[in-house]
């Protein structure tokens, strides 16, 4: 049958050897081929409107409600509209990047990806960029009905800036969703526990609807540690030049430089993890063992 | 012209798991020697090792000792060149994810091997009308059926073209007609080009002497035994064993025990029979020394009147060269439990881990049993 016919090279010595650009566009390809669920699994289950959009929304208006009652600076209702987009990006790493590897692996996808010709960091990306795509969306309706709703005034004196802050604060969170992905594999089952254990106190010291200044030295502690703290003050910073609150946390060009050392950090650190994972998954048999 | 080195090539491949009480073993020195171009079967029950060795040549799990070579690579130190040339499809697969269409999906595992975005869409196409699936190319995966299921994973097993496809029980929990869909699909794939190399592990025996050229049957760890069917088969059947039915046979069954190159001569378990009860007919069992010794029979059945009804050759099956070499039948694995997996739950259609180095070796004697009862020669294949 010619349709199984589809030989490139003469002998399997000469199909095995690739040149540098033929892996490298491989693996961009294998990048879209990841994305690519996770964009058109959007469109396809529209329940997320329901689960990462209206129900998160409830919170948010809740703090919109305090501050009002409170006579809190105006701005105030804005930070909490803009924590509340940004929790769609902490909601997509914590509960589909972080944990999918594992899932993955349930599954029997992970073995797949392992005998693939790819870097298992081009899955990673892909799961990423799919993610961050379809949550933009989902953060853009966040922003515009909250914004609507609660007549939010942005004063934005620093658009460019604002901007590379924020695929800064994009890039690092997924870094760290990479990282967690990778360490995740590693711990199995109990990864499911340690997302929702984790999930509220990153929440808190993240300041997702107060500035995380207000907290002092742990304050500053989230910010040297979680992208999204660090990310969401320089973004409020931004956003909201020129308000009566203070921030008490460093400028936003610092913490643009401290975003991108996370994400440095965090991407070399998930490719360290993957390749530690790999041999010891290889070696102890765990890369394909499902239930762990 | 250099050669192509041996498909696959392992040495003293042993594998350990730790596990508690003591280690596994689940494959205690495996030597194989694969062509290229062979459609090569493993061929064991539950926990003989079939699924750890091919998750070793998949570059999914290293040895605990020796080595092995895929086209030459090291499955060690050379697993994206591996990786490049080579597939695998397992029985039970749930790859993917359900709410992507087949043809979503199919494009997808494509970018995974660099085709192309258009390329990638063009092969999908392709190979969806080759496996037939071409009614639910836009159904969603979470849809299909376990048939349908199975010719998708067998459709994202050839996206690559792979120079050598490792099959892990394919047809595993198939119905007849989908498992014999996937068998004439994987033959006709394998046969369509020169070179290409199929590892087959199954415990379905008919499945493995229907597809492979070759086959090694692996049991607690080890390879018991390695040929063709043929071979295997003749290693336990040094006699020619015919049946013959006679319209006649004056002088009964011993009467033909005389004659040169007939061991014995009886008459068969269901020996006489009346048709119409006109007519009596005779069935008479022959072990000859060879095939060569049946023409002075035939011979001297004429000259005696008798007329030959029909005649059949009774060949052993893959089943009883099993029981004969291991000393246990596959049905006496599945009482005892087997063992699960690769001792660690896995789920789809694996094995891996059973063979204990310091336990008792299997009883070597086998039971004899009359050929022509083979229980799989009525219905074919022993599918579920």
């Amino acid at each position: 049958m010619s349709l199984y016919v589809r030989r490139g090279a003469g002998s399997p010595t000469d199909a095995a050897r690739w040149s540098r650009r033929r892996d490298v566009m491989t693996n961009l390809r294998s990048v879209i081929g990841r994305a690519y669920p996770r964009v058109i699994g959007s469109t396809r289950e529209p329940s997320w409107v329901l689960f990462e959009v209206l129900l998160p929304f409830l919170t948010t208006s809740a703090f919109v409600f305090v501050y009002r009652a409170l006579d809190a600076p105006t701005e105030y209702v804005g930070f909490v509209v803009l924590g509340g987009a940004m929790s769609a990006f902490w909601l997509n790493v914590m509960w589909l990047m972080a944990a999918q590897l594992w899932w993955e692996k349930d599954n029997g996808n992970l073995e797949l990806y392992f005998t693939a010709p790819i870097d298992l960091m081009s899955i990673l990306f892909g799961m990423a960029v799919g993610g961050l795509l379809a949550t933009c969306f989902r953060a853009v309706v966040v922003l515009s009905i909250g914004t609507a709703l609660y007549g939010v005034t942005f004063s934005v004196e620093q658009w460019g800036l604002l901007l590379v802050v924020f695929f800064l604060t994009l890039s690092s969170l997924y870094g760290l969703g990479m990282v967690l992905a990778s360490l995740f594999l590693l711990w199995g089952r109990e990864a499911w526990h340690l997302t929702q254990l984790m999930q509220e106190p990153v929440y808190f010291v993240s300041g997702l609807n107060f500035p995380v200044g207000r907290l002092g030295f742990v304050g500053a502690l989230a910010i040297s540690t979680i992208p999204l703290a660090v990310g969401l003050d320089a973004l409020r910073q931004l956003a909201f030049a020129g308000g009566v609150a203070s921030f008490g946390t460093p400028s936003p060009e610092v913490e643009a430089l401290v975003l991108v050392a996370m994400t440095a950090i965090f991407l070399f650190a998930a490719r360290f993890f993957l390749r530690t994972i790999e041999r010891l998954a290889r070696r102890e048999g765990r890369l394909t063992a499902r239930g762990q | 012209m250099p050669s192509i080195p041996l498909a696959i090539d392992t040495r003293g491949i042993e594998r350990v798991y730790k596990a508690k009480p003591r280690p596994i073993t689940a494959l205690a020195g495996v030597d194989l020697r694969v062509e290229p171009g062979e459609f090569f079967g493993l061929l064991g029950p539950n926990g003989a090792g079939k699924t750890t060795l091919i998750k070793i040549l998949t570059t999914l799990l290293l040895p605990t000792a020796g080595t092995a070579h895929v086209f030459g690579f090291d499955v060690e130190r050379e697993t994206k060149r591996i990786r490049r040339i080579m597939n695998i499809v397992s029985g039970g697969e749930q790859s993917g994810y359900g709410l992507l269409l087949v043809r979503e999906q199919l494009w997808m595992f494509s970018q995974f091997y660099g085709l192309g975005a258009r390329e990638g869409w063009r092969r999908v196409d392709e190979l969806i009308e080759a496996v037939g699936l071409q009614d639910q190319r836009l159904q969603k995966v979470s849809s299909l059926s376990t048939g349908q299921r199975q010719k998708m994973n067998m459709a994202r097993g050839l996206l690559n073209d792979p120079w050598i496809l490792f099959l892990d029980e394919p047809t595993l929990g198939l119905d007849v007609s989908a498992a014999r869909a996937v068998r004439t699909l994987i033959r006709e794939w394998k046969g369509a080009v020169v070179g290409r190399t199929v590892l087959l592990t199954s415990h379905y025996m008919a499945e493995v002497e229907e597809l492979c050229d070759r086959l090694a049957i692996v049991d607690r760890g080890r390879i018991v035994a390695i040929g063709t069917p043929a071979d295997l088969k003749r290693r336990i059947q040094r006699d020619s064993i015919f049946r013959l039915e006679l319209d006649r046979l004056d002088g009964g069954a011993s009467s033909l025990s005389g004659l040169p190159g007939v061991l014995k001569a009886v008459t068969a378990s269901d020996g006489s029979s009346t048709s119409g009860g006109a007519r009596q007919r005779t069935a008479v069992k022959l072990v000859l020394a060879d095939d060569n010794a049946l023409g002075p029979v035939v011979t001297a059945l004429g000259q005696r009147g008798s007329q030959i009804v029909s005649l059949e050759k009774s060949e052993p099956t893959l089943e009883e060269v099993f029981v004969q070499l291991v000393g246990r039948s596959f049905a006496d694995d599945s009482e005892d439990g087997g063992s699960d997996t690769d001792g660690r739950g896995s789920s789809s259609g694996t094995d891996g881990a059973m063979a204990d180095p310091s336990a008792p070796p299997p009883p070597t004697a086998a039971t004899e049993r009359m050929t022509e009862d083979a229980p799989l020669a009525a219905t074919g294949l022993p599918e579920r």
